[in-house]
C-alpha cells in the first residue's frame, strides 16, 4: 500500500509531463513569432533567461514578479477544486489593494508589527468579500460565476479609480494637490525589502511577501487535503450530487471556496501594495495578475505545490520579457506564449484520460470509438 | 430635446450593434451545445484585422470580409478544442481570449511599430450609408437616421436571418436538436460534430463582424482593450434573451441604451454622477440582468457538455 | 430464401473488453426474434453494430443475402433498419412531429415543410395504428405515447427491420401486452422485429425465436415452443439460478417510519407525489413497487433530504424529520443506497477510501475538530472492502476504476456498516451482475433479520416479490395498494401499478391460479 519514492517520482512525471510538453511546444511556436520579427529565437530566449535568472539581483526581481502570481494562482486553483471558475481574481486583487490602502491610512498610527498584519488581513478580506458576491449568487440563485466575475472585474476597477480620485486622494486626506494616485502608505505599513535583510539581493525590490506567498501554498495544501472542509470542497467540485447525498452543503461550500479564493487574490494585491508600490494608481485597465493566475493554476494542475512551480515559470517570463524587449524582441511574444500554453493545457485534459485518443484522432472523421467501462 | 432623444436612440443602436452580432453568434453555438466564452477574443481579432486590412486595401467591405474570416479561424481553435478534444469549454474560451489579446498586441507592435493603438484610417464605415441618405431629410427622425452606420442595418438583417434559419429551416431544427439531446440527433444520422463546427464558425464570423463594427464602424482605429468586455456582455444578452435571436436583440438594445446613457450623461443633466459610476453601469446592469433572468432562463440541455459518441 | 438479416462471427473489441466474441445471429422475415442476456452480455452492442452506431472489429453482416458495410445510422436506415433505444432519444422541447422527421425533414425550398411533416405523421400513425398527436410536445406526453413516437420514427424512415432495445422497462404489464399487439400487427404487415430484453416472462410471451447471449458469446438459439423460463434463465446465466431468496418469516417490530399524505413537486414544478402515505416497521422489508415515473424517485429524495416536500408529515422513530437536512437524516440513523450510484452514490474521482466515509466524514474517528484522520479512514475502508468482497487492487484506486457491481457493493458496504436503524435501498441491484445481486439481496434480508427497517424501492417485480414482507404499490404519486408479500401475485400488482383496482370476483381468483404457472 505504501508508495515507494521511485513510484512517487513516476507519478509526478506522469502528472506534469503534459504541462511540460505544452510549455515546450509553446516556446517552439513562440520562436516562430520571434523569427517573423526578424530576430533569433535563441537570442530572445537567452535574453529571457539571463534577464530573469543571472545574478541574485535578477533572481530577486523574478521572485518579486512571482509573488502575486503565487497568490492568484492559488486563488484560481482553489476555486477550480470546488468546480468554480474564478475569472474574477483580477477584480478581487484590485479590491484587495483598495482595502489595503484604506486600512493603511485609517490605522496609520499603529506600530508596524500590528499594522502590517492588519492591512494584509484587510486586503484579504476585501478580496474575499468581492468574491463572495458571485459565490452567493451561484450558491443561492444558480447564476453562473463566469460572467458575473468578469463584470465585477470592470466594476472593481472603476470603483477603485473613483476612490483614488476622491476619498483616498492625497488632496482629500492630506490637503495635498490632486494626484493620480492614492495616499501613500507610511513606513510602518510596508513589508520589509529583502535587500535590506539580505544584501545579496542587490537592488531588487523583492520583499517579504514572498514568504507569505509560499506559506499560503502550504496552508492551502493542508486545507485541501487534510481537513474536512477540504474534503467537502473537493467533493462538491468533483460531484455535487454525491456531495449533497452525503449531507454536504453545496451552497455553503461554494461560498466558502469563493471567499477563500477571493482572500488569496486579495492578498496578492495587499502584498503588492505593502511590499512594492505603497500606493495605488488610477489606471485604465487592471494589471493582469488575475488573468496570468489562470494560466498559473492550469499549468500547476490546480495543486498548491504545482502552482508554486508554475508561478515561478511565469515569474521568469514576466521578468525576462523586459530584457527581451531591450534585445529588440517585442515583449508581446511572451503574452502569446502564455496564451498558447493555456490552449495546449485545455486540449491536453482529454489526452490524459484517453491515451489512445491521440492515435484515433488521426483517423478521419468524428467516429472515435473509445473504451466503454 | 427631441434632438437629444434622437441622438440617444441612434447611439443606442450603434452601441448595441457589435453586441447584437456577437450575441447572435453566441446563440448559434449555445443552441448547438457549445459554450463560447471566446467571443471577446474573436471580436478583438475582428476589430484589429478590419483596420489592418483597410490600411492596405481601402475597401471597407474587403476589410469586413477579412475580419470575418479571421474570426472564423479563431473560432475554429475553440471548435477543435471543444468538439474534438472535448476540452473544458470555459477554459478553452478564456485561453483564446488571452491569446487574441496578446496576438493583437504583438501585431500592433510588429506592424505599426508602436503599442496601444493603430494609426487612424480614413473612410471607414462610420457614416450613414449613401444609398439611404434620403432618410436624413425626414424632419425629426432625420437626425436619428443620420446617426446610424451601415452595420446597424446589417445587424437587424442578421437577426432576421438568424431567426429564419434557426426556426424555419431543417438546419435550424438540427442545431436545436443537437443542443438539447445530441445522442438523439446522432441516432437519426445527424452529424453532431459537423453541426457544432458550423455553428462555431458562424459565431466566429459574426463575432469578427462585431469587432469590425467596433473599429471601422466607429472610431476608425484599433485600440488595445477597445472591446472592454463587450463579448461577455453579449453572452449575458444571449442569456437574458433566452437564447432566442429576437430576445437577444432586445437585450442588446437594453445594454446599448445603458452605455448610451453613460456617454450622454452630461447632456442629460446627470453629469454630477461620477464618471466611474456611469462607466460601471453596463457591467452592473449585466449582473442584475443575470440575477433576474435566473429561474426563467433555461439553457439548451446539452450546453457545455462535450459530445462523446461512445459514451452515453 | 435468404435471411432478412444475417450477422456472421461478429466480434467487437473495446480497449478493455471484448463485447462480442464471434457472435452469429439471423433474423427471418416476419418473426419476432428475442435477443436475451444479462446486463452487460453484449446484446445492445451487437445491435448497435447492425444500426451503424458502432462498426464491427471483425465479422460480416448480410441484409437479404447481400453483404453490407454499415458505417453509420444513415446507411442502416437506407437498408430499412430502424432502432428504438432503451433510453428514449427524444428531444423534449420539440413536438411529436418534429421528433419523428428529425434528420429526414421534408423541405419546401430551404424552408422546413412542417405542414407536410404533420400530415405525414398522421398518415403513418393511422397506417400502423399507433396513436399520437403530432403537435404535442414530448415533455408533456405519457411514456407510452413517447414509445409510440419512437417506433413511428423508425417506421417513418421506411424501416422493415425493427430493433427494440428493452422497450418494456417503463411499461406496466398491461402496456406490455399492448406493445405485444402492436408488434404482431407490424409483423403481419411484413416487418421483422428484434427484441432485446433480459426479462424472461416477456420472452416467453412475445417471441418466435430466442437467441441467448452470455458474456459476449452465443449460447444457443431456440424456438419459443421448445423452451421455458427456467431453461432460458439457466442458459442466460450459465448455471441453475435460484430466483427465490431464502427468507424466514418474521414478526415485525414497532413502526419506525411514518409517512403521511406526503406531497411534492418534480423538477418541472409539477406535482408528482400527491398524498403518499405508508409506514415501515423494524424487522421488515417494505417494498415500493411501481412503474418508473410514478413518484418513487422523488419519494426517496424527499425522505433523504434531497428534495423539499410541499406538505405532509414524515416521522422517524417518533421524531419529526419533515424537511430535515440530509446531514441530520444520516445522523438519525437512516442510510441510503441511491438509485444512481455514479451520480449520487460515489465521487468517481475520489479514492475508495474517501468514498467509504462519504456521509460520515465529519464524525470521529474519521475526523476531529475539522482535521481528517486518514490512517483511520484507510483502515476502515480496507475493512469494508474485505467484508463485502469488493474486487479491487487497493483502497487507493479511484472509484471510477471499479466495475458497476463492485461500485454498488462498496456503497452497500458503506451504508450498512453505519449500522443504521433504517435502510432505504433504491434500485439496489440495477446494472449489477447476478453474483453481486445475490450478495446484496442476502445483506438486505440480513438487515431485516437483525431488526432493522428496510424500505426497498425497485422497478423489478421479481426482486420485489422475492424480498418483500409487504408490498406497497405506488401509482401517480400515491400508494394505491398494500399487499402481503407472501400473497402477492404479478397480475394483482400489475393491475395496481397501472392504476386499476382489485375488486375480485370468484372467476378472477380461479383464473389467477391458472395464469400463475
Amino acid at each position: 500500500m505504501e508508495k515507494t519514492t521511485e513510484s512517487r517520482w513516476a507519478q509526478l512525471w506522469d502528472n506534469f509531463k503534459f504541462p511540460l510538453l505544452s510549455i515546450f511546444l509553446a516556446f517552439l511556436i513562440g520562436s516562430i513569432f520571434i523569427i517573423l520579427t526578424g530576430n533569433n529565437p535563441f537570442v530572445a530566449y537567452y535574453a529571457l533567461i539571463s534577464g530573469s535568472m543571472f545574478g541574485m539581483s535578477r533572481i530577486g526581481e523574478t521572485l518579486l514578479k512571482t509573488t502575486p502570481l503565487i497568490f492568484t494562482g492559488l486563488s484560481i486553483a482553489f476555486a477550480f477544486r470546488c468546480g468554480l471558475f474564478n475569472i474574477g481574481a483580477e477584480g478581487q486583487f484590485v479590491i484587495g489593494t483598495l482595502f489595503t490602502v484604506t486600512a493603511g491610512y485609517i490605522f496609520r498610527d499603529l506600530p508596524a508589527p500590528v499594522l502590517i498584519p492588519v492591512i494584509l488581513i484587510a486586503g484579504a478580506l476585501g478580496g474575499g468579500l468581492w468574491a463572495a458576491i458571485p459565490g452567493v449568487l451561484k450558491a443561492k440563485l444558480g447564476v453562473h460565476e463566469v460572467i458575473v466575475t468578469i463584470m465585477l472585474n470592470y466594476t472593481a476597477l472603476f470603483l477603485t479609480n473613483f476612490f483614488i480620485r476622491t476619498s483616498l486622494n492625497p488632496s482629500t486626506l492630506q490637503g495635498d494637490v490632486q494626484k493620480a494616485h492614492s495616499v501613500i502608505l507610511g513606513e510602518n505599513a510596508r513589508l520589509s525589502n529583502m535587500s535590506d535583510l539580505m544584501p545579496i539581493f542587490g537592488n531588487s525590490s523583492l520583499h517579504t511577501g514572498i514568504f507569505i506567498a509560499i506559506a499560503a501554498a502550504f496552508v492551502m495544501w493542508f486545507l485541501l487535503y487534510k481537513t474536512t472542509m477540504g474534503y467537502e470542497i473537493r467533493s462538491v467540485g468533483s460531484n455535487p450530487f454525491a456531495s449533497e447525498y452525503g449531507g454536504i452543503s453545496i451552497s455553503k461550500n461554494i461560498i466558502k471556496a469563493m471567499f477563500i479564493s477571493g482572500m488569496l487574490s486579495g492578498l496578492a494585491g495587499a502584498t503588492l501594495v505593502s511590499g512594492l508600490t505603497f500606493k495605488i494608481d488610477q489606471a485604465p485597465a487592471s494589471a493582469g495578475y488575475g488573468f496570468t493566475g489562470i494560466a498559473v493554476a492550469l499549468v500547476g494542475k490546480n495543486h498548491p505545490l504545482g502552482v508554486l512551480a508554475s508561478a515561478l515559470l511565469f515569474g521568469i517570463l514576466a521578468n525576462g520579457e523586459r530584457k527581451m524587449q531591450i534585445a529588440g524582441i517585442p515583449k508581446e511574444v511572451v503574452g502569446i506564449i502564455q496564451g498558447i500554453i493555456i490552449i495546449f493545457i485545455a486540449g491536453e485534459a482529454i489526452l490524459q484520460y484517453f491515451p489512445d485518443l491521440k492515435k484515433k484522432f488521426r483517423r478521419k472523421g468524428p467516429k472515435t470509438e473509445v473504451a466503454e467501462k | 430635446m427631441m434632438i437629444i432623444i434622437m441622438a440617444i436612440l441612434a447611439s443606442t443602436l450603434r452601441l448595441a450593434t457589435p453586441l447584437i452580432f456577437a450575441s447572435i453568434g453566441g446563440v448559434f453555438t449555445e443552441r448547438s451545445g457549445v459554450v463560447n466564452i471566446a467571443l471577446e477574443g474573436i471580436m478583438i481579432m475582428g476589430a484589429f484585422f478590419a483596420i489592418l486590412t483597410f490600411r492596405y486595401v481601402p475597401n471597407p467591405w474587403v476589410a469586413i470580409l477579412v475580419a470575418m474570416t479571421m474570426g472564423m479561424m479563431t473560432s475554429l481553435i475553440l471548435g477543435v478544442l471543444a468538439i474534438h478534444l472535448r476540452a473544458n469549454q470555459v477554459v478553452a474560451g478564456v485561453a483564446i481570449n488571452l491569446l487574441a489579446g496578446s496576438l493583437a498586441a504583438y501585431l500592433l507592435e510588429v506592424i505599426y511599430g508602436r503599442s496601444g493603438q493603430t494609426d487612424p484610417i480614413r473612410g471607414g464605415l462610420s457614416r450613414s450609408p449613401e444609398a439611404l441618405q434620403f432618410l436624413n431629410d425626414i424632419p425629426v427622425l432625420g437626425s436619428f437616421f443620420s446617426g446610424l452606420n451601415p452595420f446597424v442595418y446589417l445587424a437587424f438583417i442578421v437577426v432576421g436571418i438568424a431567426y429564419f434559419v434557426l426556426f424555419k429551416t431543417p438546419f435550424g431544427l438540427r442545431v436545436r436538436a443537437v443542443g438539447e439531446h445530441p445522442k438523439a440527433a446522432d441516432t437519426v444520422g445527424i452529424n453532431v460534430y459537423k453541426i457544432r463546427y458550423i455553428c462555431v464558425l458562424i459565431s466566429g464570423a459574426l463575432a469578427g463582424l462585431a469587432g469590425a463594427s467596433l473599429s471601422i464602424g466607429a472610431v476608425n482605429m484599433f485600440r488595445e482593450g477597445m472591446t472592454s468586455g463587450k463579448g461577455f456582455i453579449a453572452l449575458a444578452a444571449m442569456i437574458f434573451g433566452k437564447w432566442h435571436p429576437i430576445g437577444a436583440l432586445l437585450a442588446c438594445l437594453f445594454f446599448g441604451f445603458a452605455e448610451a446613457i453613460e456617454i450622454q450623461a452630461s447632456t442629460l443633466g446627470i453629469g454630477w454622477i461620477p464618471s466611474e459610476f456611469l462607466r460601471m453601469l453596463p457591467y452592473v446592469a449585466t449582473i442584475l440582468v443575470l440575477v433576474g433572468a435566473v429561474g426563467k432562463a433555461v439553457a439548451p440541455k446539452a450546453s457545455g457538455q462535450p459530445y462523446d459518441k461512445a459514451h452515453h | 430464401m435468404p435471411h432478412v438479416v444475417e450477422m456472421k462471427k461478429i466480434t467487437k473489441k473495446f480497449p478493455n473488453v471484448i463485447a462480442n466474441d464471434e457472435v452469429d445471429f439471423t433474423l427471418e422475415q416476419g418473426e419476432i426474434h428475442v435477443l436475451l442476456g444479462e446486463n452487460g452480455a453484449g446484446k445492445t452492442t451487437l445491435m448497435n453494430q447492425l444500426y451503424g452506431l458502432y462498426t464491427p472489429t471483425s465479422g460480416e453482416i448480410y441484409i437479404h443475402g447481400k453483404k453490407v458495410d454499415i458505417k453509420d445510422p444513415n446507411v442502416a436506415i437506407g437498408y430499412g433498419i430502424g432502432m428504438v433505444h432503451q433510453h428514449f432519444m427524444l428531444v423534449e422541447p420539440f413536438t411529436v412531429a418534429e421528433n419523428i422527421i428529425l434528420g429526414s425533414e421534408p423541405k419546401k425550398g430551404i424552408r422546413l415543410d412542417i405542414e407536410k411533416a404533420r400530415a405525414d405523421v398522421r398518415e403513418i400513425s393511422n397506417l400502423y395504428g399507433l396513436q399520437v398527436d403530432p403537435d404535442a410536445v414530448i415533455h408533456d406526453i405519457t411514456v407510452g405515447m413517447q414509445q409510440r413516437v419512437e417506433i413511428l420514427k423508425a417506421l417513418y424512415r421506411g424501416a422493415e427491420i425493427l430493433i427494440l432495445d428493452e422497450p418494456t422497462a417503463v411499461l406496466t404489464p398491461q402496456e406490455i401486452e399492448e406493445l405485444g399487439i402492436i408488434m404482431h400487427r407490424l409483423t403481419d404487415q411484413g416487418k421483422s422485429i428484434i427484441l432485446i430484453t433480459h426479462k424472461l416472462k416477456e420472452v416467453m410471451a412475445l417471441s418466435d425465436r430466442v437467441t441467448v447471449i452470455r458474456r459476449g458469446k452465443n449460447v444457443e438459439t431456440l424456438v419459443n415452443e421448445n423452451t421455458s423460463v427456467d431453461q432460458l434463465a439457466e442458459l442466460m446465466v450459465g448455471r441453475k439460478v435460484n430466483l427465490e431468496v431464502d427468507k424466514m418469516p418474521r414478526e415485525p417490530g414497532e413502526v419506525l417510519l411514518e409517512v403521511e399524505n406526503l406531497k411534492c413537486h418534480n423538477n418541472r414544478k409539477v406535482p408528482v407525489l400527491k398524498g403518499c402515505s405508508f409506514n415501515v416497521r423494524a424487522g421488515e422489508i417494505l417494498a415500493i413497487a411501481g412503474v418508473d415515473g410514478n413518484g418513487q424517485t422523488e419519494l426517496v429524495e424527499v425522505l433523504t433530504g434531497l428534495r423539499k416536500p410541499e406538505s405532509g408529515s414524515i416521522r422517524f422513530a417518533g421524531k419529526d424529520i419533515y424537511k430535515a437536512h440530509t446531514k441530520d437524516i444520516i445522523e438519525e440513523g437512516i442510510s441510503h443506497i441511491p438509485e444512481d450510484r455514479q451520480k449520487r452514490g460515489l465521487v468517481m474521482s475520489h479514492t475508495l477510501a474517501e468514498n467509504s466515509i462519504l456521509g460520515s466524514h465529519r464524525k470521529e474517528p474519521f475526523s476531529k475538530n475539522g482535521i481528517m484522520n486518514y490512517p483511520k479512514i484507510h483502515e476502515y475502508s480496507r475493512g469494508l472492502i474485505a467484508e463485502f468482497d469488493v474486487r479491487t487492487p487497493s483502497e487507493n484506486v479511484a472509484a471510477s476504476a471499479l466495475s458497476g457491481g463492485n461500485q454498488q457493493k462498496l456503497i452497500v458496504a458503506r451504508e450498512l456498516m453505519r449500522d443504521p436503524m433504517m435502510l432505504i435501498a433504491s434500485q439496489p441491484t440495477r446494472g449489477v451482475d447476478v453474483g453481486a445481486i445475490e450478495f446484496i439481496h442476502k445483506r438486505l434480508v440480513e438487515q431485516r433479520d437483525h431488526g432493522k427497517a428496510v424500505l426497498l424501492v425497485s422497478l423489478e417485480l421479481d426482486e420485489v416479490m422475492a424480498l418483500a414482507d409487504r408490498i406497497a404499490v405506488i401509482y401517480d404519486g400515491a400508494i394505491v395498494g398494500l399487499v402481503e408479500g407472501s400473497q402477492a401475485t404479478e397480475r394483482e400488482l400489475g393491475i395496481l401499478m397501472a392504476g386499476g383496482s382489485l375488486n375480485k370476483t370468484a372467476e378472477d381468483k380461479e383464473g389467477e391460479h391458472g395464469k400463475n404457472n
